[in-house]
């Protein structure tokens, strides 16, 4: 099968977001990295929450199950744990994952389930009429702010590495072509993925807006903007662990990375660590025949639907004859 | 009966007391109650033993097996004449009222009661009041015989055998009441690993001895094994839903630890692995940071086509309320164990409670289609939590099935379950084959509402779901018409449950039905109220009992046959309302004449549902009784 972005576009559903959301972009990438992968709609399952990032499923040919505010990753688990043969990817926004849902950004951290979860950070509420999201940097003021944010900003980059995520990156939502390689490398990477999606919001946040991104405030010598934004890849930097005894620098140098922001955004992939047993491989050493025989693929009855569980294990220990 | 502070093995010595009787024959009934506390407030579990079949507790207690001074205060006034209390030699001296650990509340209703029985200051004083009242009192050395325990040991450190001081309750008991020490022994065995079962015996041989040497037959009772053919079981509630649930299918279970719920899910975790007739398979269980993660996880596990649940209590539930009406507004076959306990708030986290009946009914913002099932006893909570998962995917609609502390925590002998033949109905879940050629949607609009249902996953099929209203396709639709239709299909399915679902199964009608008397109630009052009317039918009084099973959708027109024309209609049930009464009011249009109710915290026991019902049917009680026994 050769697949092309097109076999991916939902023809029933307008995507209603605003004029020049980045969620557009977000929905091409989505689409550009699964036919590059030949991933089968039927086997990808995308899980979101609530808000504008929420609807990017409607507008993807591949399952969709659209959630509560915050609850994302804990369905995306559960359907992960029953079938791990699915393609799971959890898509979420700043409020829904770090905001209401971060106590579940944090403990899925800790299972490290084999699947890849896309945080859209475009720093404000949209869908609500631009509240601070988490993600808002303190004394910022965006456009329908009654007064500046007083709250500091969650590090999502930050708090991903150090909640146990393996693979963790950061892209733009207008570099569809970059975003697009990250999602690819978040599948294919084995354990829990996460990215983190820059992006504007056109309509809500005049602040952090595509220009800013863009550097069209801070143009060089000759009139060129100098972007906001550098690639990590592009400066040599190496995110991999390879091995238990640089797996503490490679944190903290990642950590360091996440720091920075201002003229000076990094994206790419921060830390990566694929050695590290996913929650399907300790449920496997506890359950053998646990990949092949998941709990969503057992018979469950007979040839007559009778329960065929034996319950004698059971029950033995409970005789008093 | 046998208490003492919490962790010194009460637990263990109720397990090994109740098996030990099972083995020879007997029907045990046994409660268990304990505090929110990890170790030193009162504990105890009371047993009730008998030739026949038990169904629930009574007051008296007949042998008072007390680890501590605490026990004997407390439950010494229910001790009855010709009864026996087994007490610390040691403790005798012990001023009462200084005992640490009693709360304030109950050390004013002691020293009340002290001063009005004229009794001194002391343990011994309070058990010479025991024996005036005909109560036999066995001081037994604890710790003399434990040194003796620990010499035959070779451990000369009393520390680490004091927690045997259960076993040594037991064994003076179980000689007291001339039982076979073999069976205790087995008993123990089954408990415990075999080095510490072999520390518990030599205990157990001591105590016996000590106390067949001591007592000779001063204790009236007597208890004899008795030859059974039939396989019994002796198990919880807990138990009970745990196998319940494989039986039933459920391969993913999700919790976060509450109480009286967590017990379940450990026990599927450590028998994670089931045996079925062809291969193995497993039930993964998973322990998720908060409630709302293990409703959502487990509907997620739903949706790739498992068949989950989760299990929880009152404040856990509260935060699943979201998580639920997302399940209904996606027509998702989840189950939801619901373990009622003393509410509301954090309320009394290890005592009972049947309160929570209308929050399971209305639970989650808007209108939308659940079963709820309430189990009456072990054995249904057995069959109660495999038929949940058939009725949650045969109508795609959540399930919550009811159970409360009283049930959880007991422990009770059955005749060993018969489960051969429990069918497995996934309500048509198509398969790739069936979905060939043909576009498939999700929420497709039929006549009975019911929409075919494939698993996320299944080739031929891409499917979407979504919390916001949807059309067939399962996308976002705010359009009037579609709302409405969509509205009316996750509706009518509850009129299909109505109809199809047998009235047998929905409800249980014990005693006279002829008579103008009828008690209704649910959950775990069942084995008091069938007691109580069979010795009230003897006495001849006659009485029904309509039990109701399904409480959503409630059969209503089923149960207004049953109540129509009835003079006294007695509704009993452990909350402070009358929770059932009024729901039957509102359906039937049928009022409760007579309230019984409890909400103390403790389960209600034949002798005071006894002593409710004949008060009720001699014309001497008022409308409302309130029940109070158990400490």
């Amino acid at each position: 099968m050769v697949a092309k972005p097109s076999d991916y576009r939902v023809s029933d559903v307008y995507a209603d977001w605003c004029p020049g959301c980045g969620d557009f972009g977000i929905m091409n990438a989505l689409q550009m990295a699964f036919a590059e992968l030949e991933l089968e709609p039927h086997r990808v399952v995308m899980v979101s929450g609530i808000g504008c990032s929420g609807k990017e499923p409607h507008n993807v040919k591949a399952n969709g199950v659209h959630t509560l505010h915050g609850r994302t990753l804990p369905f995306a688990m559960g359907i992960k744990i029953a079938n791990p043969q699915l393609e799971v990817l959890a898509i979420g926004g700043d409020g829904d994952g770090l905001g209401i849902g971060a106590g579940h950004f944090v403990n899925t951290g800790r299972r490290n389930l084999d699947m890849t979860y896309i945080i859209h950070n475009n720093g404000v509420y949209g869908l609500t009429k631009g509240q601070a999201a988490p993600t808002l940097k303190r004394d910022l003021q965006t456009k329908s702010l009654p007064r500046p944010n007083i709250n500091e900003a969650v590090n999502a980059i930050g708090l991903a590495i150090i909640s146990g995520y393996t693979f963790v990156a950061r892209s733009y939502a207008y570099d569809v072509k970059h975003l697009k390689d990250v999602i690819k490398m978040a599948i294919q990477h084995k354990g829990l993925a996460f990215v983190e999606c820059l992006q504007p919001c056109p309509t809500y946040n005049d602040i952090n807006t595509k220009d800013w991104y863009a550097g069209e405030d801070r143009k060089d010598a000759e009139g060129k903007p100098q972007s906001r934004l550098y690639k990590l890849e592009e400066m040599g930097f190496d995110p991999e662990v390879r091995d238990w005894k640089d797996d503490f620098s490679k944190k903290m140098i990642a950590l360091e990375k996440a720091q920075e922001w201002g003229d000076q955004i990094p994206i790419g992939v921060f830390y990566k660590k694929e050695y590290e047993t996913t929650y399907e491989d300790r449920l496997t050493a506890r359950i053998p025949f646990y990949p092949t025989r998941p709990p969503a693929k057992q018979k469950l009855g007979d040839e007559e639907s009778n329960s065929s569980v034996d319950l004698s294990e059971f029950l033995d220990s409970l005789k008093t004859s | 009966m046998a208490g003492g502070a919490q962790g010194a093995g009460v637990d263990a010595a109720a397990t090994i007391f109740g098996r030990a009787c099972g083995y020879g024959g007997l029907w045990v009934f046994g409660r268990r109650e304990y505090h929110s506390n990890i170790k030193g407030l009162h504990s105890y579990f009371h047993l009730r033993l008998a030739k026949q079949e038990v169904l629930a507790n009574v007051n008296d207690v007949d042998l008072l097996a007390a680890f501590d001074a605490e026990t004997v205060v407390r439950h010494v006034q229910e001790v009855v004449p010709k009864g026996g209390i087994i007490v610390d030699a040691l403790e005798m001296g012990v001023k009462v009222l200084e005992i640490p650990t009693l709360p304030p509340e109950f050390r004013a209703e002691l020293k009340k009661w002290m001063i009005e029985n004229n009794i001194g200051e002391t343990l011994k004083d309070v058990l010479e009041y025991a024996k005036k009242h005909n109560v036999k009192v066995f001081p037994v050395p604890y710790r003399a015989i434990l040194a003796n325990v620990g010499k035959t040991l070779n451990t000369p450190q009393l520390s680490k055998i004091t927690r045997m001081i259960n076993v040594l309750t037991i064994g003076v008991s179980f000689a007291l009441l001339k039982y076979d020490k073999g069976l205790v022994e087995r008993a123990i065995r089954a408990q415990f690993p075999q080095k510490i079962a072999n520390m518990n015996i030599i205990a157990l041989d001591q105590a016996y001895e000590f106390a067949e040497k001591t007592f000779k037959a001063e204790f009236k009772h007597k208890l004899e094994k008795i030859d059974v053919s039939e396989e019994r079981v002796f198990l919880t509630g807990n138990q009970a839903v745990a196998m319940g649930k494989v039986l039933g299918g459920c391969r993913v279970q999700t919790y976060y630890p509450i109480t009286p719920a967590a017990d379940e899910s450990e026990y599927l975790e450590a028998h994670e692995i089931l045996k079925t007739r062809d291969e193995e398979e497993s039930i993964v269980v998973i322990q998720t940071e908060d409630e709302i993660a293990a409703i959502n996880s487990a509907s997620g596990a739903c949706l790739a086509g498992a068949r989950a649940a989760t299990s929880t209590s009152g404040p856990g539930f509260s935060l699943m309320a979201e998580g639920l009406g997302w399940a209904g507004n996606s027509e998702v076959p989840v189950v939801i164990t619901y373990y009622q306990r003393g509410a509301p708030a954090t309320g009394l986290p290890t005592r009972h409670g049947q309160a929570d009946l209308r929050f399971a009914m209305h639970a989650g913002h808007g209108e939308f289609a659940r079963i709820i099932l309430a189990s009456g006893d072990i054995k249904e909570c057995f069959y109660d939590a495999a038929k949940a998962f058939n009725l949650a995917e045969k109508y795609q609609m959540p399930v919550i099935h009811l159970i409360d502390k009283a049930m959880a925590n007991c422990s009770q002998t059955y005749p060993i379950f018969d489960y051969r033949g429990f069918k497995i109905d996934r309500g048509g879940l198509l398969t790739e084959k069936d979905l060939e050629g043909s576009e498939y949607k999700r929420f497709q609009f039929t006549e009975t509402g019911i929409s075919p249902r494939a698993a996320l996953g299944t080739k031929n099929a891409v499917m979407w779901y979504t919390g916001d209203e949807h059309n067939e396709s399962g996308h976002i639709s705010e359009e009037p018409l579609n709302r409405r239709l969509m509205m009316e299909k996750r509706m009518k399915k509850l009129d299909l449950v109505d109809k199809e679902v047998p009235a047998e199964e929905k409800m249980n009608f014990f005693g006279d039905p002829l008579s103008e008397n009828c008690v209704v109630s649910w959950g775990s009052p069942k084995g008091a109220i069938i007691e109580s009317i069979r010795m009230l039918q003897e006495e001849g009084f006659n009485l029904g009992f309509l039990q109701m099973r399904m409480l959503d959708p409630l059969p209503a027109e089923a149960v207004k046959r049953v109540l129509m024309g009835k003079k006294r209609i007695i509704d009993l049930e452990d909350n402070y309302t009358g929770q059932l009464g009024g729901i039957i009011k509102e359906k039937t249009g049928i009022s409760p004449t007579h309230y019984v109710l409890k909400y103390t915290g403790r389960p209600t026991s034949t002798t005071e549902v006894y002593n409710a019902l004949k008060a009720i049917m001699t014309g001497k009680a008022t409308e409302k009784e309130v029940l109070m026994f158990g400490s």
